[in-house]
């Protein structure tokens, strides 16, 4: 018998084809490629949009031109062309007064590939889901059973034109058109994504879930969400990604908002799998994503993402504690591979008394890989005893990727308390020896280990998601584990 | 069921094993002793076919199966069991969990289902009682803050849950205080039957106090010197190892 080592480990890792990387053949209804206002004004169009939306996208737009892409990540990739990208793509056969039965039976084949057949999410799972395949919504369940709760749960396109007065009065005030680059980018030309409004005292009886997916070759995906919790009201929302693989890089630029008044709770957790590329770097997906949430009195939003696909990723789910007594949490599982590159992390910015913050943070590099933890914790003059713990950990597997940690900490409050820890471990041969010697082979003592590693963040996800997550895992890590 | 023919193995340009000779059969408990250094670990690992070591010369092999050519984990599914003199720690994974799985790849290599989860506890309920270990126990991280006696008693509880044929106790009474000394060595005891062989490595006499060896087993730089009954650990305790030494030397 051969000696299963870690050097073999890695050969495995990095010939593990990925397993998402199909196309489908459906007719397409794509925009021209290249940027300008007339696009803008067309994605509004095609999109029946009233006149205010128009002129919010134009006038995200006219800022974005303004502005230069970020260079302070540390990630090296080749700046996106952003005058070669289609930036409208929708599936054809989308109409949508049909019901599930009419859609497209290659698009349904496509949920089946992917182990996300809608019947039976439907009829099995407890998950409402609004699937964004590009860039239009095109099944919507449960959306009856929310309805009797007030629970509105919808495409943002069809948001904009049934509560126009909820999207208008929140949009862009958590994250505003001007914030940054790519949320700039969005704003101007997002194409949908989801929308949510839980009333006020409602518990959401089940997850919310979401599954995007980029299809069409040399269009990005850029969605919107938005999802407002009123005063003492619940929800968990789940969201999920994949792409096919392709040779060029595909952009990924979404934002998303959350906005929880006094007393709520909002739990988002992301698994994000976008094709990484191959194993020499080529291809993949560009995820540059902003994602914030506000915490009014009493209120808390926890950030739970797994984070394995993507070729490049700039990421970090904050959340401003504006209210007295407000929580937010990050809990993050970051997994690089070959020549992947993260640079993902979270901001805390306390404003509200007694605010409390938690972040936890697990890094997992291998190839050649680099993965890097970008953090602020801001205490303003205003959060007495606002309080903070991040912990960010690091495993690395082999010799050839690295691990970084960037945690920036402002105080402006002398009666906060700020707790940061770090480590950095890699997965020792005695350790994979003591498993061995257990009866348990190498891939499953690997697996073993990057669990346990994992755990604190893995225990945070919803059940269904969080065996979605092992595996994926273990997918990205041990090549025929699972 | 261990037989061990002219041993030679080296790490690097070192020798470290010089011809090992042993013969352990079914229902005997063997100690081997001897100074630090003497090759007593490197021994046990290669038993259970730690390939930092490589084997030059000789042959290893279990109920008459050669297992040279066997990875470790092949080794521990045929029944060879080494308790580790520092069991390493794997963060997040349960005492129980990491058992579960042990037990669950053992058996799947030997072509049987999984051990129903009812079952599983049964069994850990009755093999943690064995070794007088709280419950509360088997949820924290494999030996992750463990103090040297937890561990120790950890290793036995796991020798207790995989049964196997031949256990390899490295050093296992290094760290524990006098009571879970007992415990550990009762525990052993109990697990001991006449189709089962313990090799027992110690660099004291104090453990075979109470786990009594029908052969002890001097090993000194490379090579067993000397064999004889219990009464030889004694006597070692009493003299030293020097005058081995010098009978070598002589």
């Amino acid at each position: 018998m051969s000696k299963y080592t870690e050097d073999d480990l890695k050969i495995e890792l990095e010939t593990k084809e990925y397993e998402y990387g199909f196309y489908t053949e459906l007719e397409s209804d794509t925009f021209p490629i290249g940027l300008n206002e007339d696009i803008v004004r067309a994605i509004s169009h095609r999109k029946e949009e009233p006149q205010w939306m128009t002129d919010w996208r134009i006038e995200a737009f006219r800022a974005w031109q303004e502005m230069t892409e970020p260079e302070w990540a540390n990630v090296h990739y080749e700046k996106p062309d952003f005058q070669a990208i289609s930036y409208y793509s929708a599936p054809k056969a989308v109409d949508p007064n049909k019901t599930l039965d009419d859609v497209d039976p290659e698009l349904l084949e496509m949920y089946k590939k992917l182990g996300i057949s809608v019947d039976e999410q439907k009829m099995m799972n407890n998950v409402a889901m609004d699937i964004v395949v590009d860039s239009v919504s095109v099944a919507t369940t449960f959306k009856k059973t929310l309805g009797e709760k007030g629970i509105i749960f919808m495409s943002i396109s069809e948001a904009i034109k049934e509560h126009p007065e909820l999207v208008r009065k929140h949009l862009g005030t958590v994250v505003p058109q001007k914030d940054n680059f790519y949320a700039a980018l969005n704003s101007a030309v997002f194409s949908d994504g989801s929308f949510c409004y839980i009333p006020k005292g409602v518990r959401c009886p089940m997850e919310l879930s979401t599954y995007f997916r980029i299809n069409q070759a040399g269009t990005g995906q850029f969605e919107r969400t938005l999802l407002i919790a009123d005063e003492g009201s619940y929800v968990s929302y789940l969201e999920g990604c994949t792409a096919p693989s392709r040779d060029e890089n595909q952009l990924h630029a979404a934002v998303v908002e959350l906005i929880a008044l006094d007393d709520a709770e909002i739990k988002y957790s992301t698994v994000q799998n976008w094709y990484p590329g191959n194993k020499e770097g080529k291809g993949g997906v560009f995820n540059f994503v902003t994602k914030r949430g506000i915490c009014e009195k009493n209120a808390k939003i926890s950030w739970t993402q797994v984070e394995t696909g993507s070729a490049v990723t700039w990421k970090y789910p904050s959340v401003i504690l504006k209210g007295d007594n407000s929580v937010g949490e990050f809990y993050s599982i970051a997994v690089t591979n070959n020549f992947q590159q993260a640079d993902t992390g979270t901001k805390m910015i306390h404003i509200g008394k007694n605010s409390k913050s938690t972040i936890i943070s697990k890094g997992i590099s291998a190839g050649k890989s680099q993965n890097s933890y970008r953090g602020l914790v801001k205490i303003g003059p205003t959060a007495e005893n606002a309080r903070n713990f991040s912990q960010c950990d690091s495993l690395l597997m082999g010799n050839n990727c690295g691990a970084h940690t960037f945690p920036y900490i402002e105080s402006k409050n002398p009666t906060a308390k700020v707790e940061h820890e770090a480590t950095t471990s890699k997965i020792g041969e005695d350790q994979v020896f003591y498993c061995n010697q257990r009866g348990i082979p190498t891939e499953k003592a690997i697996a073993l280990i990057v669990n346990g590693f994992s755990k604190e963040v893995l225990n945070k996800l919803p059940m269904e998601f969080a065996v979605e997550a092992q595996k994926l895992l273990e997918i990205s890590l041990e090549g025929s584990v699972g | 069921m261990l037989s061990i023919k002219n041993l030679h193995a080296s790490i690097g340009d070192k020798e470290i094993l010089k011809g090992i000779n042993l013969e352990v059969k079914a229902g005997e408990i063997h100690a081997i002793m001897g100074p630090n250094g003497a090759g007593k670990s490197t021994l046990a690992s290669i038993i259970a076919g730690n390939e930092t070591y490589e084997v030059t010369e000789g042959e290893i092999s279990l109920e008459g199966e050669d297992l040279s050519d066997l990875a470790p984990e092949e080794r521990a599914h045929k029944g060879v069991f080494l308790s580790f003199q520092y069991p390493v720690e794997i963060p997040g994974v349960s005492v129980t969990n990491f058992i579960r799985t042990a037990i669950n790849e053992t058996r799947k290599a030997n072509g049987k289902e999984e051990m129903p989860a009812n079952e599983m506890l049964k069994v850990i309920r009755e093999k943690s009682e064995l070794l007088e270990i709280d419950r509360k126990f088997l949820s924290r991280s494999l030996n992750e803050g463990f103090s040297g006696g937890e561990k120790k008693r950890n290793e036995i509880f796991q020798m207790a849950m995989l049964e196997p044929k031949l256990a390899i106790l490295d050093e296992t009474d290094s760290g524990l205080d006098i009571d879970a000394l007992r415990i550990v060595a009762n525990g052993v005891n109990k697990l001991k039957s006449d189709k089962n062989a313990i090799v027992v490595i110690t660099h004291y006499q104090r453990l075979l106090d109470y786990i009594v060896p029908d052969f002890v087993h001097v090993l000194l730089n490379g090579k067993i010197v000397k064999s004889g009954d219990a009464s030889l650990a004694l006597e070692l305790e009493e003299r030293g190892y020097d005058w081995i030494k010098q009978e070598q030397e002589a």
